[in-house]
């Protein structure tokens, strides 16, 4: 995708840690008030890229563009952004109203406009009652808030976000996720996130970029990256529970494997016409059709169940297709038994090929 | 929204800012580390091996004359060296043994829950806060034959009790040795205390459990938990009676005669009283290299061991 | 090891002892207040033995109380003892320390506190290398590197003479003439500071690298530099250390004897050189009260820090141990 004066470009960016290669080649543009989510397992090279952009780690080589400035090797605090840390990196010996300012008054802006900056920022999060509190008297929850109107009175056009909910408890953590929201829709910045948590990363986020040993996997609106997953670690990593994978061959537009034969009907593939060989089908657990909706599926079969797991909200159940154990989720009110007999149907339009060597979807 | 932070002029992030002048003010506040570093320890200990092997006599001169004060020093009838490393050796293998000993031994009675722990911590480790011109001060106070130990165990009738190791040359380095011990085995056991007390607790539960005794608990599994920390200990005992100097000189000033001299002195003497620079260097050589020989095996352990473990 | 050695003051570990009176419990205290004695046996007879009159002491018991206490031994100790030719007491000893103690630990602390935060958050090319021969140095025995001190010194002294006559007399004034830091107070604390380098640069460089880096990173990008991170955020939050760092140089600055026999003369021995030449002289009557009187004082000094410092002393000596 092509963005015309992009808010954030990166362009062949390269960091080298002695021989490890932390970021390849990497190639990023972000439009205007976009908010991006940095999505990936740890050691991915998401942190390393935020904090490249945030001007905390030189690159190797390439560059950074922000706002149509070339800011590569210029300071953090000439580059116009805010950031906020995981672990709040509050200044403890500072009132919330000093770790507000601080940046402020390092930048030699006026008092009265401190004050005023101070004042919106602290309306907008809902801290004024804390202001003259120190963060060790804060909870989780409010300590993030202050770490985000830190990053607020900057007036920055780009915040970064470097796992803000992570050491929050799950509770927390839905809390803040809408508030987030709340304030992107309000304030309509850029901000780039970065996340190992998916369900952030879906709910947040207008464009996902997936990380992988310093390369990005596939960058997608959160319904191209789940409803497409371009290449199997992508397919792999979202959804949970991940999906299921059979290894076959392609043989004139059906699916083959050892006791299942899936013409795929209806499937889109990429390229008008594949080329047979061997492929491996991941199926969602959540597209398996159960109940009476089975009768009008394109696909059905019979299966015996192993094993259920009744999770409250939904149900899965763990079922033998084709030698392989697979994971189907069913309604929460599903009320199966281990052992018995289960009517599966399925829709391979729904389902993701990829191919077995190159692992990208076909 | 615009930026209100400095805007960068076009291009002025743009250029990659010279390697020497980047993050410049650290290298500015590391200048007296790099001095010190290179010049009094690099360079001072260069300068002391390199005139090792010259004739230096008042003044420092390149004047080289091979390993002759390296001969002179182990020749076989200089006493004062002869004593003064044997000295060293007997001091140093009964402190590391006592210390070590008495050291876990109080930690191990301070773990066991007991009342006035803290004041018993007090008591054992005030004499560290004192000098050792203090300690052998008090020490050579205590134990002279006149008025200390010995006088006051005859006035209590036993007449035949003979202690006084200050003046008998056989026996002056054990004198020193209760003197070094009352000082430093204080932080052995604090060192070993909090050892013991990084241990989980539960390794005792489960020794309660199996019905493992006390002593055997200690022995079995405790002490090889500990490891580390008694080759830290160990460390620290010995660099620290390689330098035994200021105790020496308090306590007994290296007498009677020459029996209770140390190496640290025999350099000192050499260099600062005898003028004879040469030998002083050469002997400072040679606790250098004890040293190195200390230190590498620890070193080996300690970050050879973690790589693979 | 500062940190491992905070466990020593959280609760014990052990087994608890299962009766009060057992046999087990017995030996555990008796072993103890065995010990006890052995360590307060010396304080003791010191105290005793500086409150006695030299009548009472030729009756000769060192553990006997005194019959009647006497100051004299301490006063004298304090303003009279006589060594060598000066007869004016430890007072002189204890002014010199003072004067040396003062610059040595303001002087040490604040290099190696930048320089510790230095290696923690600002590490640049090279920037280990040198801590690792700085912390090596650190065992390697004073004794190798006395001699090339006192040169340096002696040769300091002659390069700021040179400098700061010089050009004075070029134009045709008078400079102040010769400047000696060989023997100097001024050398001395040149030595503590070079020495304490390493113990104290390591204490802070880990104490820095504890604080988490996101705060830093925090910091500059609110824009802070070099000195404005460590004067704003890092030096408020490390007090603590500080005052582990302030009593570790205080107490092996004031024992130090060394050096201080070394590089001072006799006008500026530290009291520990000048207690020693006032108890070992050999000239006239041993004064066995005053000298235990001065030995006291000497002492008094990281008595006081010891007692008032508690807990934060164990960090601190567990810290300077790896001086030695």
């Amino acid at each position: 995708m092509n963005i015309e004066n992009p808010s954030v470009a990166i362009k062949s960016l390269d960091l080298n840690f002695g021989a490890v290669k932390v970021l390849q080649d990497l190639n990023l543009d972000i439009a205007e008030g976009e908010f991006l989510v940095l999505l990936g397992s740890s050691g991915c090279g998401k942190s390393t890229l935020l904090n490249c952009i945030a001007g905390l780690l030189e690159p190797t080589d390439g560059q950074i563009w922000i706002k149509g400035n070339n800011v590569t090797w210029a300071e953090p605090s000439e580059r116009g952004i805010g950031m906020v840390f995981q672990s709040y990196a509050l200044y403890p010996q500072m009132t919330v109203k000093g770790n507000l300012s601080f940046g402020l008054k390092n930048a030699r802006v006026p008092k009265v406009e401190i004050e005023k900056r101070v004042a919106r920022a602290a309306e907008i999060l809902q801290i004024e009652p804390l202001l003259d509190r120190k963060p060790g008297a804060l909870s989780g929850g409010q300590r993030q808030r202050v770490a985000i109107g830190r990053a607020l009175v900057r007036d920055v056009d780009v915040f970064l976000f470097d796992e803000p909910l992570s050491n929050l408890d799950a509770k927390l953590r839905a809390d803040l996720r809408v508030e987030l929201k709340r304030l992107h829709n309000q304030l309509q910045n850029t901000m780039i996130y970065v996340t190992h948590d998916q369900v952030e990363a879906m709910t947040l986020a207008d464009r996902i970029a997936i990380m992988k040993g310093g390369k990005i996997m596939q960058l997608g609106t959160p319904d191209e990256i789940y409803n497409q997953p371009q290449n199997l670690y992508v397919a792999d990593f979202i959804g949970s529970p991940s999906m299921n994978f059979f290894e076959g061959r392609l043989d004139a537009g059906t699916f083959k494997t050892d006791g299942l034969d899936l013409p795929m009907v209806g499937y889109a593939f990429a390229q008008p016409k594949a080329a047979d060989g061997n492929v491996t089908i991941g199926i969602r657990p959540e597209h398996i059709i159960t109940g009476e909706l089975v009768a009008s599926a394109p696909v059905q079969a019979n299966v015996t169940i192993d094993l259920v797991e009744p999770m409250g909200s939904d149900t899965l159940v763990y079922a033998q297709i084709a030698g392989k154990t697979c994971r189907i989720r069913m309604d929460g009110q599903a009320r199966v038994k281990q052992g018995e007999n289960l009517a599966i149907g399925f829709d391979p339009a729904r389902a993701s090929l990829f191919d077995t060597a190159s692992e990208a979807r076909l | 929204m615009t930026m209100v932070t400095e805007q960068p002029g076009s291009g002025h992030g743009a250029k990659r800012p010279n390697r020497i002048f980047q993050n410049s003010m650290a290298k500015i506040a590391s200048i007296p580390m790099i001095l010190t570093a290179l010049f009094v320890f690099v360079g001072g200990t260069a300068w002391t091996v390199l005139h090792s092997f010259t004739s230096s006599r008042l003044l420092p001169k390149l004047d080289f004359v091979g390993l002759a004060q390296y001969e002179r020093l182990w020749g076989e009838n200089n006493d004062r060296w002869w004593i003064s490393i044997t000295n060293l050796g007997v001091y140093g293998l009964c402190s590391m043994i006592l210390t070590l000993v008495i050291g876990f031994t109080l930690a191990a009675m301070l773990d066991r829950k007991i009342r006035g722990e803290s004041v018993f911590r007090t008591i054992f480790l005030y004499p560290f806060a004192l000098s050792f011109v203090v300690t052998g001060l008090a020490w050579q106070w205590i134990l002279n034959p006149q008025f200390g130990v010995e006088s006051v165990v005859r006035s209590w009738g036993w007449e035949s009790f003979n202690f006084d190791p200050l003046n008998n040359p056989d026996i002056v380095i054990f004198g020193i040795l209760i003197a070094g011990i009352w000082q430093g085995t204080g932080l052995i056991m604090c060192i070993m205390l909090a050892g013991l007390r990084g241990i989980d607790e539960d390794i005792w539960k489960a020794a309660r459990v199996d019905g493992i005794g006390t002593v055997k608990t200690y022995v079995k599994i405790i002490i090889p938990m500990m490891r580390p920390v008694f080759v830290t200990s160990l460390v620290l005992i010995a660099s620290g009676i390689i330098k035994l100097y200021d105790l020496v000189v308090a306590q007994t000033n290296g007498g009677p005669g020459i029996s209770s001299e140390v190496p640290a002195k025999y350099v000192i003497n050499y260099m600062f009283q005898a003028q004879n620079l040469g030998q002083g260097f050469a002997a400072s050589t040679m606790m250098l290299v004890s040293v190195i020989i200390i230190l590498i095996p620890w070193a080996y352990l300690e970050f050879g061991g973690k790589k693979n473990g | 090891m500062a940190d491992t050695t905070m466990h020593a003051l959280s609760g014990p570990t052990g087994p608890k002892p299962k009766k009060r009176l057992s046999r087990g419990n017995i030996i555990v205290y008796g072993t103890l207040l065995m010990f006890s004695m052995y360590y307060l046996l010396p304080l003791y007879v010191m105290i005793v033995t500086s409150l006695k009159g030299m009548p009472e002491i030729r009756l000769g018991n060192v553990f006997s109380p005194p019959l009647e206490v006497t100051y004299e031994p301490w006063v004298k100790a304090w303003s009279e003892a006589c060594t060598g030719i000066n007869c004016d007491g430890l007072s002189r000893g204890f002014w010199n320390s003072v004067q040396i103690l003062v610059p040595s630990v303001i002087l040490s602390i604040a290099i190696a506190s930048v320089n510790g935060y230095a290696l923690s958050h600002w590490k640049f090319k090279g920037s280990e290398t040198f801590f690792t021969i700085l912390i090596i140095g650190a065992f390697i025995p004073y004794q190798t590197m006395l001699y090339p001190i006192v040169i340096m010194l002696r040769e300091g002294g002659d390069f700021l003479t040179w400098i700061l006559n010089e050009p004075l007399e070029w134009v045709g004034l008078e400079g102040p003439g010769r400047v000696r830091i060989m023997g100097s107070l001024t050398g001395l604390v040149l030595v503590h500071t070079v020495f304490g380098m390493p113990i104290l640069t390591l204490l802070f460089r880990n104490y820095f690298t504890s604080i988490p880096e996101e705060l830093f990173k925090a910091a500059r990008i609110d824009g802070a530099g070099f000195w404005r991170i460590f004067f704003q955020i890092m030096l408020p939050m490390a007090l603590p250390i500080f005052v582990v760092a302030i009593i570790l140089q205080v107490t092996g600055i004031w024992n130090d004897f060394l050096f201080g026999v070394i590089y001072t003369k006799p006008e500026t021995y530290p009291m520990t050189v000048q207690l020693n030449n006032i108890v070992n002289s050999v000239q006239g009557i041993k004064e066995y009260n005053v000298n235990m009187a001065a030995t006291l004082l000497t002492g008094l000094v990281p008595l006081i820090i010891y007692f008032a410092s508690g807990k934060l002393f164990v960090r601190g000596i567990a810290a300077g141990a790896v001086k030695g």
